[in-house]
């Protein structure tokens, strides 16, 4: 039987649900209805009134070639930002769920870059990966000319993906360590005993147990990898070489703050919105189904 | 079937031993259970066993081979754990049959003898069920038809039933009893329980602060302790224990200046020499106070048992309980005679609590 809280105070309930309330609706529903309007007018850049526009800013995305280039884009950087972090994470996780030496200084060490912001990780990350001076750089030293994200597309992406996977392994990581250390030591005993190894028990017996988690991880950093690429691509490539690096969300801080074509970037935002809100439904249709709770 | 040898078996944790030096041999077929109260190491030992704790000095060999530094699969155990530690997200069915799985057995043949195990465990009807909608005895049971269905050389057992109910545990007990006869698999047994001890066991092992106390048949163990540890520990209700010496005249002192007439123990009674008088409250009756040896002692209270009581009293500044069949009143404070029958005292030294044969 569920218990539920009685108030009888009929204000109360609405002070205490008010501080939360206040946030989503000045910093989420405000902005969102805002966009919407925008998506279906057309704004003028200098304010000064605005025209109906029905569902041209849409219609105008749908036909821009160059636009479903950055959908592809975004969904093959969600997919491999979000698989790389999540692999590399669970990989740690794993090993120091054995607790192998020094397993209590990683398990506060990996956290850290949760911390930093994606801007600062970006621009630390420029001069990690700058082909001229940086520390992958000296590869070009040996072949010269084999890496060079400031001209070649695919090294670009590859760079702002690893950063991107790189910022979300720490949060992963400690999701994943949490989720095997719930698991009893005995299951994994007993799975020795039952004669498989240390990495068939990871799949047979530790996977299908953390599902849940890795469930619930899917969905952020797919979310995460979607709406957060901003601040790195900003600062790493400025969607560059010519719009190579250019995913959803940095189209439309393009559009709408540099072309200041702010109806078309509204369009977009509620089209990334809808999309997200689509993927995840999606996930929790069909993934969730196979994840077994206890 | 296979022999169990442990040669000067240690165990560190860190700097710290926890297991001084075990040395047991386990014949082929026995049934072996490992006694001690929690923390004496008997669980370590037996994982050292499994494989699943390293062995810091001293070898284990399982059929004549050493497995010190064999994995637990290359070693032919089956364990069965004490929270059963079933796979949560697999059918019976899987979880019974997944060491077949790991080993490559066609799937034909996985499916048989799992069917076969569960026939003998009575388990069928839950095949398709997973851990989670079944009751105690049951994931239990599915716990020993997962150890049974490999066919292993040995089976360990880590107090499987320390988490179910008084009755499921007798129940238990017997289906272990009955498929070790059916099987003969050498089994090793951990418990802090005595009575499940003695009830399963071929040959005890009485673990003490990760040392083993005593090896023999229960009834061996129970008659005859070889320390005052296993006399403590062994029997319900406990056995009586006295510390004193013996004076001049052979009388055993003890307590407030009560004195004992022992003269079967002829030939130990040296005066002064300092000793553990031990002696079960069934080795303790009511007597007449004109009765040869007769001690005098003080009613504290009675504990009811159904068929007959025991009667906690004061001798002398000693405690003492006997087993008693009368049922007249007895009330707290009442003036009352005991004697020690002649066949039932033990003795044991004080200074190490060794047995002192006589």
């Amino acid at each position: 039987m569920e218990r539920r809280a009685v108030y009888r105070n009929k204000v109360l309930p609405w002070l205490l649900i008010g501080p939360q309330l206040l946030l989503v609706l000045v910093f989420f529903y405000w902005p969102t209805s805002q966009a919407l309007y925008w998506a279906f007018t057309l704004e003028q850049p200098w304010g000064g009134g605005n025209l109906w526009a029905g569902l041209d800013n849409f219609l105008y995305i749908f036909r821009d070639d160059r636009y479903w280039g950055t959908v592809l884009r975004s969904a093959f950087y969600a997919l491999a930002a979000t698989g790389l972090s999540m692999l590399v994470a669970l990989t740690l996780a794993s090993f120091v769920d054995r607790a192998l030496k020094g397993t209590k200084l990683f398990q506060s060490v990996f956290i850290w870059p949760y911390a930093i912001a994606a801007p600062a990780a970006g621009v630390a990350f420029r001069f990690i990966f700058s082909p001229e001076a940086g520390l992958v750089g000296a590869i070009n030293d040996i072949w010269p000319g084999i890496w060079d994200p400031a001209t070649n597309g695919i090294h670009a992406l590859a760079m702002v993906i690893v950063c991107h996977a790189w910022l979300g392994i720490g949060y992963n990581f400690v999701f994943f360590l949490a989720a095997l250390q719930m698991i009893p030591r005995s299951i994994n005993e007993a799975g020795a005993m039952d004669g498989a190894r240390p990495f068939r028990r990871m799949l047979d017996l530790q996977l299908p147990l953390i599902a849940p988690t890795a469930f619930f991880l899917l969905i952020m950093n797919i979310i995460s990898s979607f709406t957060d690429s901003f601040g790195l691509i900003d600062t790493m490539t400025e969607g560059g070489p010519i719009g190579q690096t250019e995913v959803m969300v940095y189209k439309i801080y393009v559009d709408g703050f540099k072309g200041l074509d702010y109806s078309g970037a509204a369009a977009q935002s509620i089209i990334l919105m809808l999309l997200v809100i689509g993927l995840t439904f999606v996930q929790f249709k069909w993934v969730e189904r196979r994840v077994h709770y206890n | 079937m296979a022999q169990i040898t442990i040669k000067g078996v240690k165990k560190n944790y860190a700097k710290t031993p926890v297991i001084h030096g075990v040395d047991v041999n386990i014949e082929a077929g026995e049934f072996v259970v490992i006694l001690g109260p929690s923390g004496c190491g008997k669980s370590t030992l037996l994982r050292m066993i499994a494989g699943l704790e390293e062995i810091s000095e001293g070898e284990i060999a399982i059929g004549g081979t050493v497995v010190n530094k064999l994995e637990p699969r290359e070693r032919g155990c089956a364990m069965v754990f004490q929270n059963y530690a079933l796979y949560p997200h697999m059918t019976v069915r899987r979880n019974i049959g997944y060491a077949l799985k790991v080993a490559k057995v066609p799937k034909a043949e996985r499916d048989e003898r799992v069917m076969k195990v569960a026939q003998s465990v009575s388990l069928e009807p839950f095949l398709d069920r997973r851990p989670g909608e079944l009751s105690g005895g049951q994931r239990q049971r599915v716990a020993m038809a997962r150890a049974m269905v490999r066919e292993p050389k040995v089976f360990l057992f880590d107090e499987p039933f320390s988490n179910l109910d008084a009755k499921l545990r007798v129940a238990m007990r017997s289906e272990v009893r009955r498929l070790h006869r059916d099987l003969g698999v050498t089994s090793v047994f951990v418990t802090h329980d005595q009575i499940e001890a003695m009830t399963l066991a071929d040959k005890l092992i009485i673990m003490n602060a990760g040392r083993v106390e005593q090896i023999g048949r229960p009834t061996e163990v129970y008659n005859n302790p070889a320390s005052r540890f296993v006399a403590d520990f062994i029997g319900s209700p406990a056995m009586n224990l006295f510390e004193g010496e013996f004076d001049a005249e052979g009388h055993f002192v003890h307590g407030a200046g009560g004195r004992m007439n022992v003269s079967q123990l002829n030939g130990v009674r040296q005066p002064g020499r300092k000793v553990v008088l031990g002696v079960r409250p069934e080795g303790v009756r009511r007597t007449g106070a004109d009765a040869h040896g007769a001690i005098p002692a003080v009613v504290d209270y009675v504990e009811e048992l159904g068929a007959s009581r025991l009667i906690h009293a004061d001798a002398n500044g000693s405690r003492i309980v006997a087993l008693d069949n009368d049922s007249a009143e007895l009330k707290s404070g009442t003036p009352v005679h005991l004697s020690l029958a002649d066949s039932a005292l033990h003795l044991f030294s004080l200074e190490d609590g060794r047995r002192i044969s006589h």
